[in-house]
């Protein structure tokens, strides 16, 4: 490896940007491809499919053989509502190797005592959240039931490309909380993003039952390829 | 097990850049592809100075001596090489993998 390409990696990943680097393994050549430059790559069904998953591999392309050294930023867990969800959640998604942060303005709430060793922002949704740079590495879940933060937070993560969305409430709550951001003019097809009844069904009843659930779909979202999902 | 077959990627990343940098000869190896039960994963790496000293991990330890052999290799030559170690390999008894994969590892000198 050159070392300038060398350089340029490491740079990328402390930046916490995507990038790959492209090995002909037979002949050496080697170059590397920003993530952000993936999508004009005359690979880029491999490049984005190998983003997607963050796992290097080898690959045969027209060009022969050749190994993809992928390089993702670690996931993210952005969680709206300092809840006693959240206080079992934060260090389950920690365990999986997430950054955790936590958003909630209610100040009684969001304190670090409740979380220990997790970035809490007491904050309003609108002011938190775009500062952050919400991700296609960035999993989004809004936990407090109240729609004077939950919304404004969903709206936001529905403007980013993270790849998990999900919603505490019911079914009736959901139903209810749709109406509302369609009426703010988001489409049903940006809608659909949305996880909720948040969690897979596997009856939770406790609060880090339902953490539990939360983080498995949370991974499916991360691992699975779409058509893999129920 | 040695703690420096913990250190994360990006230690062994930066630590290959480092090592050039300082004038180090310095070669890195990949783990590119796996069958059956593999110890590390695809894409992990080794990274080697001329003198032999390493970081990192491409497999539990059961070939990182073999690896860090041919490393010293390509740092004297600059041509990379791509390396096999299996139960079908004949020298498995000697540098095979315990757990019955099979592991091929792309080694290239930083230059």
């Amino acid at each position: 490896m050159r070392l300038d390409i060398l350089s340029a990696l490491n740079a990328e990943r402390a930046a916490r940007r995507a990038v790959v680097i492209v090995t002909d393994v037979s002949g050496g050549h080697q170059r590397l491809v920003r993530g952000s430059d993936a999508r004009n790559d005359p690979l880029a069904d491999l490049l984005d499919k190998h983003l997607r998953s963050g796992k290097s591999g080898m690959e045969e392309t027209p060009q022969g053989r050749v190994f993809l050294t992928v390089h993702v930023p670690p996931p993210r867990l952005v969680i709206t509502g300092a809840v006693h969800i959240s206080q079992a959640l934060a260090p389950m998604a920690r365990l999986l190797g997430y950054d955790v942060i936590i958003v909630d303005p209610r100040t009684a709430f969001a304190t670090p005592e409740r979380f220990p060793d997790v970035k809490v922002l007491a904050q309003w949704p609108d002011q938190a959240l775009p500062p952050l740079n919400i991700d296609r590495y960035t999993a989004f879940v809004a936990l407090t039931h109240d729609p004077k933060i939950d919304d404004p937070a969903l709206m936001h993560a529905l403007s980013r490309d993270c790849f998990y969305i999900g919603a505490l409430g019911s079914k009736k709550t959901h139903g209810r909380r749709l109406e509302r951001l369609k009426e703010q003019g988001i489409s049903d097809s940006q809608l659909a993003r949305i996880h909720a009844p948040i969690g897979l069904s596997i009856g939770a009843v406790s609060p880090p039952e339902i953490a539990v659930s939360i983080v498995a779909e949370i991974t499916a979202g991360l691992r699975q390829p779409p058509e893999a999902r129920a | 097990m040695d703690s420096k077959l913990l250190a994360r990627d990006e230690d062994i990343l930066k630590a290959a850049e480092d090592w050039r940098k300082a004038g180090r000869g310095v070669a890195l190896a990949t783990v590119v592809e796996t069958w059956g039960s593999a110890p590390r994963p695809v894409g992990s790496n080794l990274v080697i100075d001329e003198e032999g000293n390493f970081l990192g991990s491409v497999s539990g330890g059961c070939v990182e001596g073999a690896v860090v052999t041919e490393a010293l290799d390509v740092i004297g030559s600059g041509k990379p090489k791509t390396l096999e170690f299996g139960v079908a390999d004949e020298t498995a008894w000697k540098v095979g993998l315990s757990c019955g994969g099979t592991i091929r590892v792309y080694v290239e000198k930083v230059e």
